[in-house]
């Protein structure tokens, strides 16, 4: 079967909306209801956090969330148990985003291979190193047909990028400031950097993350890349809501309108 | 003076990847790349360049009062029965090793065209030794700290604001050490252009480790020349440094890893007993995994998230400990032992009483373990003095009546 983030990129290629949520959050099973819920009303993608006690790109949003699900009792374990068949239920593709330590010693192919079972299509391991993917995991990845993304930011060099983009699959995540989640940096000056990406001609699909959190931001991430991840935003508002299918309703529809 | 000798034929200093045998590494998101990459190509460079050497031998010199003694403990040594030797970074200007350090990493950061500095704390000796340097170099600085710690080490924040250093309180997690320097990479990760981070121990992503092990170097340098001096030989039988980090430890044994006829003697926290719940003893609770962008051992639960771990002290109160200890420990170059909170307060007391010295409760850890080393009445013995009580008063005073 082709990788459903393929099969997403195939069919639509403007406009993506990818969402972020901490698995176990805001209650240990509410883990299904949020992607339900998001699929329901519109999320084109679902990235799922998996909560790590040290989360170093995280600002004080996404943290808080993370600490909240690990005390609720979410572990990669607990995660593994909760996906097993919800691809009865949902349809669009699912990423799990988490720090390298827990997947090292859950064992990085039986993690991927679990991963592939369930029907996760995608990992993003923000530290993971490029160059050590490439010789020890890529393989790995690759025979599980499990998309590997990697992040670039307005730092990162043009010569950086294309590696970055070759290795990646499914898609590039490009963090629109150099900055933790959450930070609300001005994406005003990053016309440039957004250009520069337009400009390389990558071979995957680029997503703008960080600093999404309304129709305006992610309009203007539209504009120069294929769709955008919002994940401090739509995590405050969950901690906020009442009910859980309620309060994606709004949320997603106060973006897409 | 030696910071930057070729290691590339020893098995105990990094590979050309960063790596000490299977640890070490720099496991940094995307947005800290262009940081570290920099770094990791400038600092051998700087560290060579005969201008910055100087200029590091005279801070060293003049500012910091290096060379540190190298004091015979006659007390001490009658009563272990061996030949001790004191190495008094205790006598620094800001109290600790950890100024060795700071003073490289600013000349550092001025290199590099860097204007801000931020820093992580545990004891406060580092963010002491932080603020100083920008004190005395006019630049900006901003120390990590945690809640807990800002309590338990006072005196040292107080010190810290003097010094027109901005302390920020770290309130997540443990609250400790950890926490601090999750908010320090988090800072550098939003300042990734104008910041320099002065990290304070022998950790973290390559190059820290070797850059500060470097830096600290001075400190086994010196004491070769010294024992020369005193008693005919450089080499002693022991080298005995207290670990939190690493970098006292790292500093005190860089000039002997490759004489595998001294003994090097690594000591951790071991709080209120190993297996009590509450320890730092990392290489005995540890496995293998990623701290704060280094692969080395670390504490964690089965599901890889990382403990909080317990000491007295807050400069060892530390999940982890640096890459070049974690390989000197899976080698057997080393030996690690730990000391309870318990055993190094009554060596903090002893060493007062025998020898006038008020030693830091971190340092007091080392010297807790002369009590069980073997030693044979000919051995000659150098403990890492690394710093002073001073600090740690509030922490002898509320433990002296019990
Ligand atoms: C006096 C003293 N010794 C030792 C340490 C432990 O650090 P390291 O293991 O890096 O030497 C500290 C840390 O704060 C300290 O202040």
């Amino acid at each position: 079967m082709q990788n459903r983030i393929d099969q997403l990129f195939a069919a639509k290629q403007h406009g993506v909306l990818n969402i972020y949520c901490t698995a176990g959050y805001p209650e240990l099973n509410d883990t299904l209801p949020v992607m339900t819920a998001l699929q329901q009303h519109g999320a084109d993608l679902i990235e799922l956090g998996m909560p790590f006690s040290d989360p170093l790109a995280d600002g004080p949003v996404i943290q808080d969330s993370g600490t909240r699900a690990l005390k609720n009792g979410m572990s990669v374990h607990t995660l593994f148990e909760q996906l097993a068949g919800f691809r009865e239920r949902i349809y669009v593709p699912v990423i799990l985003m988490g720090y390298l330590n827990p997947v090292l010693l859950y064992g990085v192919e039986a993690f991927v291979k679990k991963c592939a079972e369930a029907g996760v299509d995608g990992v993003i391991l923000p530290d993971l190193p490029m160059a050590e993917y490439a010789a020890e995991y890529k393989t790995i990845f690759e025979q599980n047909n499990v998309h590997l993304i990697f992040l670039v930011t307005p730092e990162t060099s043009d010569e950086r990028i294309r590696q970055l983009d070759s290795l990646s699959r499914g898609f590039l995540y490009a963090v629109s400031s150099s900055s933790t989640t959450g930070k609300d940096k001005d994406m005003s000056h990053q016309q440039a950097y957004f250009e520069r990406l337009q400009q390389l001609k990558l071979q995957n699909p680029v997503l703008i993350g960080f600093g999404i959190k309304d129709k305006t931001t992610f309009d203007t991430a539209c504009r120069y890349t294929n769709g955008a991840i919002i994940g401090t935003a739509f995590i405050k508002a969950l901690g906020e809501g009442k009910d859980i299918d309620s309060t994606v309703r709004t949320f997603i529809g106060a973006i897409k309108n | 003076m030696d910071i930057a000798i070729d290691t590339s034929k020893s098995r105990y200093h990094i590979d050309k990847n960063g790596y000490y045998g299977r640890f070490g590494g720099a496991y940094v998101p995307e947005m800290l790349f262009p940081n570290v990459d920099e770094l990791q190509h400038k600092y051998m460079e700087v560290l060579s360049d005969p201008a910055f050497q100087q200029e590091f031998e005279a801070l060293l010199r003049d500012y910091v009062g290096r060379p540190s003694p190298l004091y015979f403990a006659k007390r001490l040594s009658e009563k272990y029965q061996a030949k001790i030797f004191l190495k008094r970074e205790d006598l620094n200007h800001t109290g600790a090793h950890k100024v060795n350090n700071t003073i490289g990493q600013i000349l550092l950061a001025k290199r590099l065209g860097k204007k801000r500095i931020i820093a992580e704390t545990g004891a406060g000796q580092h963010g002491v030794a932080t603020a100083t340097v920008c004190a005395l170099m006019g630049m900006e600085c901003v120390v990590y700290m945690g809640s807990i710690d800002i309590e338990r080490q006072a005196p040292n924040v107080s010190r810290m604001k003097m010094l027109g250093a901005t302390v920020v309180a770290a309130t997540s997690g443990s609250q400790t050490l950890k926490d601090a320097t999750n908010e320090a990479i988090r800072d550098w990760i939003n300042n990734p252009v104008d910041t320099h981070y002065i990290l304070g121990t022998a950790a973290g992503p390559h190059p820290y480790p070797d850059m500060v092990a470097r830096l600290q170097s001075v400190i086994s340098e010196e004491i070769r020349k010294q024992l020369l001096e005193k008693t005919g030989s450089e080499l002693p039988d022991y080298v005995v440094a207290c670990i939190g980090g690493g970098s006292n430890a790292a500093g005190a044994f860089f000039h002997y890893l490759d004489e595998e006829e001294v003994k090097l003697v690594a000591v951790e926290a071991g709080g209120k007993g190993v297996h009590s719940g509450h320890s730092a003893a990392t290489t005995q609770l540890g496995k293998i995994g990623i701290i704060h962008a280094s692969k080395t051992l670390l504490m964690q639960t089965e599901d890889g998230q990382i403990t909080e771990p317990y000491s007295i002290s807050a400069g060892l109160d530390y999940p982890g400990i640096g890459p070049m200890h974690a390989h000197l420990y899976e080698t057997g170059r080393a030996m690690f032992l730990d000391a309870t909170d318990d055993e190094a307060l009554a060596a903090a007391y002893e060493l007062c009483k025998l020898e006038g010295i008020i030693p830091a409760m971190e340092s007091a850890h080392a010297l807790a373990k002369l009590k069980d080393l073997p030693f044979n009445p000919d051995d000659v013995v150098v403990v890492c003095l690394s710093g002073r009580g001073d600090k740690d008063l509030n922490t002898y005073i509320r433990h002296m009546n019990k």
